[in-house]
């Protein structure tokens, strides 16, 4: 079971604040599938949210594929995210780290590093190689 | 659906001030409806008009489909809990609990022993030794066990310190979680609002500004920035609620249901908050802001 947090101040909204968790944790292999979603009255309660947030964000995962609902019983996981590359995380990430440690050396600074990251992530992305 | 509350034209006026004006509203069920404005709006008018405890001077009200306070049914599906929370400071939290069985027909003696002890309030206990926050929850039990359909609140959470706050807030979301119940709550505190409503009614100076679902709102409010330029020459459909201008630069926040087309404006999300403040800067600001509205050229 995982727990929902909440930030007040990020300006996301709540319910889209929860769907990242979820995914968060399904990414990192926290959630997995069979996995049971925390009671919609348990996270309302817990962090003084309205259920009908709760209750969108459910119906997302469920719509993504993530999750579905068993009448009476809760909502559970059916869905993975990356679940079967987790393997490769290890590698990809040290090749990160030896490419983070060349743009240092090339006088990057963290916010230039950044930037570039993302700029050829959403540029890549949009030519549809990633 | 039946509407919560529905009003047409509704006002109230005390001699010869208006406490509420042309107030015409549908609220839909299954909301829980946050209804903000500074200190005098109509707020707690508005309020008592639903419950029942004043009487329109114009216009029309129903709630849940039936004229407030029209006889013991209708009582039996509201609740209220009124600002400050108030309870029998001689009377101890068994008493209160004896009261609420024997004053309302359809009393959950399970649902309120239950919350009586979650909640570690002892049985015994004198009303008036309890602090700000155990009082505003004692009498929320009393509220929520007498299984109203709609639960109206006035400034429940005001005078609470923020942990109080937050703790009532919770017992309050878990309460609509298990029963459904609708609930109408006065505050300003717009911070927690934002977490717990989703409908939203903005009341200055006796008027009601704007109403609506908050995804909805949120989503038909757009903040725009861009070189600057007279608001009036705007497409007919976007509504301006803030103007502010620099000698080069305008920044908007327009209501409109249409998309934002043109490519000279930055369009941002507006944020609840930014968003009831420009209201009630609105109403406030009325010709002592008007000459930020000129556009010199």
């Amino acid at each position: 079971m995982i727990e929902f947090h909440l930030n007040g101040r990020s300006g996301v909204a709540p319910y889209l604040q929860l769907i990242h968790q979820v995914r968060h944790a399904l990414r990192l292999g926290l959630l997995r599938e069979g996995d049971q979603l925390p009671k919609v009255k348990d996270v309302a309660a817990g962090l003084a949210i309205n259920p009908n947030t709760v209750l969108k964000a459910y119906r997302e995962l469920e719509y993504e594929g993530l999750a579905a609902a068993r009448p009476g019983v809760g909502t559970f996981v059916t869905g993975t995210l990356g679940g079967g590359s987790l393997a490769a995380h290890g590698p990809l990430r040290r090749d990160l780290q030896r490419w983070l440690a060349r743009a240092r050396r090339a006088g990057l600074d963290d916010e230039s590093i950044e930037a570039l990251f993302v700029s050829t992530f959403r540029s890549a992305a949009e030519e549809g190689i990633a | 659906m039946t509407a919560v509350i529905e009003t047409e034209g509704l006002g109230k006026r005390y001699r010869r001030l208006w406490a509420l004006s042309d107030c015409t509203l549908s609220i839909p069920a299954g909301f829980v409806v946050g209804l903000v404005g500074p200190n005098g709006a109509g707020k707690t008018t508005l309020l008592n008009l639903a419950t029942g405890m004043l009487a329109p001077t114009a216009g029309t009200i129903e709630v849940l489909g039936g004229r407030p306070a029209a006889g013991p049914a209708q009582l039996a599906r509201v609740g209220y809990l009124a600002q400050h929370a108030p309870v029998y400071a001689g009377l101890s939290v068994a008493d209160h609990l004896r009261l609420g069985a024997h004053l309302n027909p359809g009393w959950d003696a399970e649902t309120a022993r239950s919350r009586i002890e979650r909640l570690d309030l002892s049985l015994g206990q004198k009303a008036g030794t309890l602090s700000g926050g155990q009082c505003a929850q004692l009498a929320l039990t009393l509220a929520v066990a007498k299984r109203p359909e709609v639960l109206i609140l006035d400034e429940p959470v005001s005078s609470l310190d923020p942990l109080a706050r937050r703790e009532f807030l919770q017992d309050l979301m878990e309460a609509v979680a298990e029963d459904g119940l609708s609930v109408v709550l006065s505050s300003h505190l717009i911070s927690d609002l934002e977490r717990v409503c989703d409908y939203l009614i903005v009341l200055v100076a006796s008027r009601v500004l704007v109403a609506g679902p908050v995804e909805e709102l949120l989503a038909t409010h757009h903040l725009l920035s861009g070189p600057r330029r007279d608001p009036a020459t705007l497409p007919a459909g976007q509504h301006v609620i803030s103007a502010s201008h620099t000698d080069r630069q305008t920044t908007l926040l327009v209501r409109t249901s249409d998309e934002i087309l043109d490519p000279a404006w930055t369009a941002a999300e507006v944020g609840l908050e930014d968003l009831v403040l420009a209201y009630m800067n609105q109403a406030a600001g009325r010709g002592r802001h008007n000459h930020h509205l000129e556009v010199r050229t």
